[in-house]
């Protein structure tokens, strides 16, 4: 099996890029097992989610690292068959999964962006004020100054402040995929998940994203599921490896992809499969 | 060209004839016809009306619409053939007004009397379309509210099938026995007597499967992208359906309303022993309390038809009023579907997706 020393390191990390120290967990996984029925798709998975970082999953297709983030704002309870198995995910202390939680509550705090955009057929302007009329603002000088704080943090501004009321579908897809960003930031989350946002996207636009992504973790943490590894080895600050529902690694993204310690992350790194 | 030994050896791609192509032609040819053949009957059917309703309906001169007839109630026919070889034609009230004014030329003349030859069908208009409103009401409120519970919150099981099949078989159910089911239930139990309650609901029942069975597939078709975002950013299942599912979904259901509409209108039995008078006085809008409202029948197109067609006997004049009335039923069921077709192109461009 060559290893990464004979083989050229497929992604390459920027040089400047210096491992930011591990801050404290926002979000800590723990021991969990996750079923679809009877199939088990995530076997006793531990880790902590660092605040204000951005963490990649990375691994081949169907290993689950899509499943696991659902669980962490209960998008997987829209499926009937799903259910946790064991463990805990928890939150400021709280485990997300106990009964008495809210889970719209959850939803506020923890925000989500999906591989395909799906901006509502309405206004753009409408688009970003329906998160903020579910969280009680009615006021419209309120959701014009949000609205536009929004669109400037997600880089769209500029782009769409003469159409605010055009309909939000009329968008190109990566000015839709950053106007489902500017939705998920207008309501000031803790945490943003995003599943593979730049997969639909030509790489100008996944440009923009990722540059977007860079911004926004000065004031989110971010958590993105992503099949391209040269985008986690570009952007992230820690990396985890996931292969058939297990955890193999979780380190910070240089480790993973300059030394790994696990002889398996190395072979997917260097892209003998995947 | 490589040998193919297990298969027979190839032909030229040019067409050549062939069995298989001829039978394919001609099964398409057949199916052709039958589609023209089902035209036919539909333009022999909707002509048939059009023309003897239309002459009834409608007029040479000025204001070129049989006016008495829309606006009028239903009376006898008098026909009286004067000593002199004229004929004289006039309503019941045109009659007694006559009498009084000429009574030595009744007297010398033969008179014939057809019931409900004369005069007009308004009540029977204004019968119709309350029927059609209130029915379409209960009927879009039960059923929408059904499909939202089968097609967002019922989890799928033993029972949520037997719900969906039930509903379905509703829909093949005679519309007599509806007929038979509102008479025993609101009629009888309930104590309603023939009135526009039991009438509503007794037409409500018999077009819920269609709304129904319609609406939870408009809701399907609604992405599930549109969900999963607005649940995402917190609302709850309930904000989401209303905000980001049913406004979709609303051009779908206003499709299968029009169909509903045209079945609302158009029964006869089921509002036979539930909401119709073959004669009423008195017009809806005329009662004491505005609870008696409810608790009236009225007259009503389809009915009107059947009561002509066979109740009495038939001449020249009953069919002019059976076609003139079929006439204006048709049209007052397009006109009513015209605006449903005109709600929905409104919705589709407000709510595209």
């Amino acid at each position: 099996m060559p290893t990464a020393q004979t083989l050229p390191v497929a992604p390459s990390v920027p040089a400047s890029a210096t491992p930011a120290p591990a801050t404290p967990p926002i979000v800590e996984i723990e021991k969990l097992d996750f079923f679809y029925g009877e199939k088990q798709a995530l076997f006793d998975v531990t880790l902590g989610i660092p605040e204000k970082q951005v963490t990649a999953f990375i691994g081949p297709s169907g290993c689950g690292k899509t499943t696991l983030l659902r669980c962490l704002n209960r998008m997987n309870d829209l499926v009937d068959v799903a259910r946790i198995g064991g463990g805990e995910i928890r939150i400021d202390g709280i485990n997300i999964y106990d009964p008495r939680v809210d889970v719209i509550e959850l939803r506020k705090r923890v925000g989500m962006v999906f591989q395909k955009s799906n901006p509502f057929p309405k206004s753009i302007y409408e688009n970003i004020a329906y998160g903020l009329r579910l969280h009680g603002i009615k006021q419209k000088p309120k959701l014009d100054e949000i609205v536009e704080k929004s669109l400037r943090g997600a880089a769209l501004w500029d782009e769409v402040k003469d159409r605010l009321h055009d309909s939000g579908m009329g968008l190109s897809g990566g000015q839709q995929q950053r106007l489902c960003i500017a939705r998920a930031i207008a309501v000031e989350p803790d945490v943003i998940l995003m599943d593979e946002p730049c997969s639909a996207l030509d790489p100008i636009a996944t440009a923009k994203v990722e540059e977007l992504i860079h911004e926004l973790k000065n004031r989110y943490t971010i958590v993105i599921v992503t099949h391209n590894m040269q985008q986690a080895a570009r952007i992230s600050d820690r990396t985890a490896f996931f292969y058939l529902g297990k955890l193999i690694e979780f380190a910070a993204t240089q480790k993973i992809f300059m030394k790994p310690d696990n002889p398996q992350t190395e072979s997917y790194v260097a892209g003998h499969f995947g | 060209m490589t040998p193919r030994p297990d298969f027979p050896a190839r032909r030229s791609i040019l067409r050549q004839p062939s069995w298989a192509a001829r039978w394919e032609a001609s099964l398409f040819l057949l199916l052709r016809v039958a589609t023209y053949g089902v035209l036919l009957a539909a333009a022999v059917v909707f002509l048939d009306i059009g023309w003897k309703g239309g002459r009834v309906v409608f007029r040479a001169e000025a204001p070129f619409i049989n006016l008495p007839f829309l606006t009028e109630a239903p009376e006898s026919l008098h026909v009286l053939k004067l000593p002199d070889g004229s004929t004289l034609q006039m309503g019941d009230r045109e009659y007694r007004a006559f009498t009084e004014a000429h009574p030595e030329q009744v007297k010398a003349a033969r008179s014939e009397t057809y019931v409900y030859s004369a005069g007009g069908i308004f009540p029977n208009i204004v019968g119709t379309v309350l029927l059609v409103l209130g029915a379409m009401i209960i009927a879009l409120v039960l059923g929408v509210c059904s499909a939202i519970y089968l097609s967002e919150y019922a989890k799928e099981g033993p029972l949520v099938r037997l719900v969906r099949l039930s509903i379905a078989n509703l829909a093949g159910v005679p519309s007599i026995v509806f007929g038979l089911f509102g008479f025993g239930l609101f009629v009888v139990a309930l104590g309603w007597n023939v009135s526009l309650l039991a009438g509503w609901f007794t037409l409500a029942f018999m077009v819920l499967p269609i709304i129904i069975t319609a609406s939870e597939e408009a809701l399907r078709a609604v992405p599930k992208g549109l969900r999963e975002g607005a649940l995402a950013l917190g609302a709850t299942k309930f904000q989401t359906i209303r905000t980001n599912v049913l406004p979709y979904a609303l051009p779908g259901i206003l499709t299968s309303s029009v169909l509903a509409i045209a079945r609302v209108a158009g029964e006869t039995a089921p509002i036979m022993f539930t909401a119709a008078y073959v004669v009423r006085d008195q017009m809806p809008w005329q009662v004491g309390k505005w609870t008696d409202f409810f608790f009236q029948g009225v007259m009503a197109l389809p009915y009107h038809i059947y009561v002509v067609a066979s109740k009495i006997p038939q001449n020249d004049y009953t069919r002019d009023v059976q076609y003139g009335t079929a006439f204006v039923f048709l049209f007052t069921v397009a006109a009513i579907a015209l605006t449903a077709i005109l709600l929905r192109a409104r919705l589709r461009r407000q709510y595209r997706w």
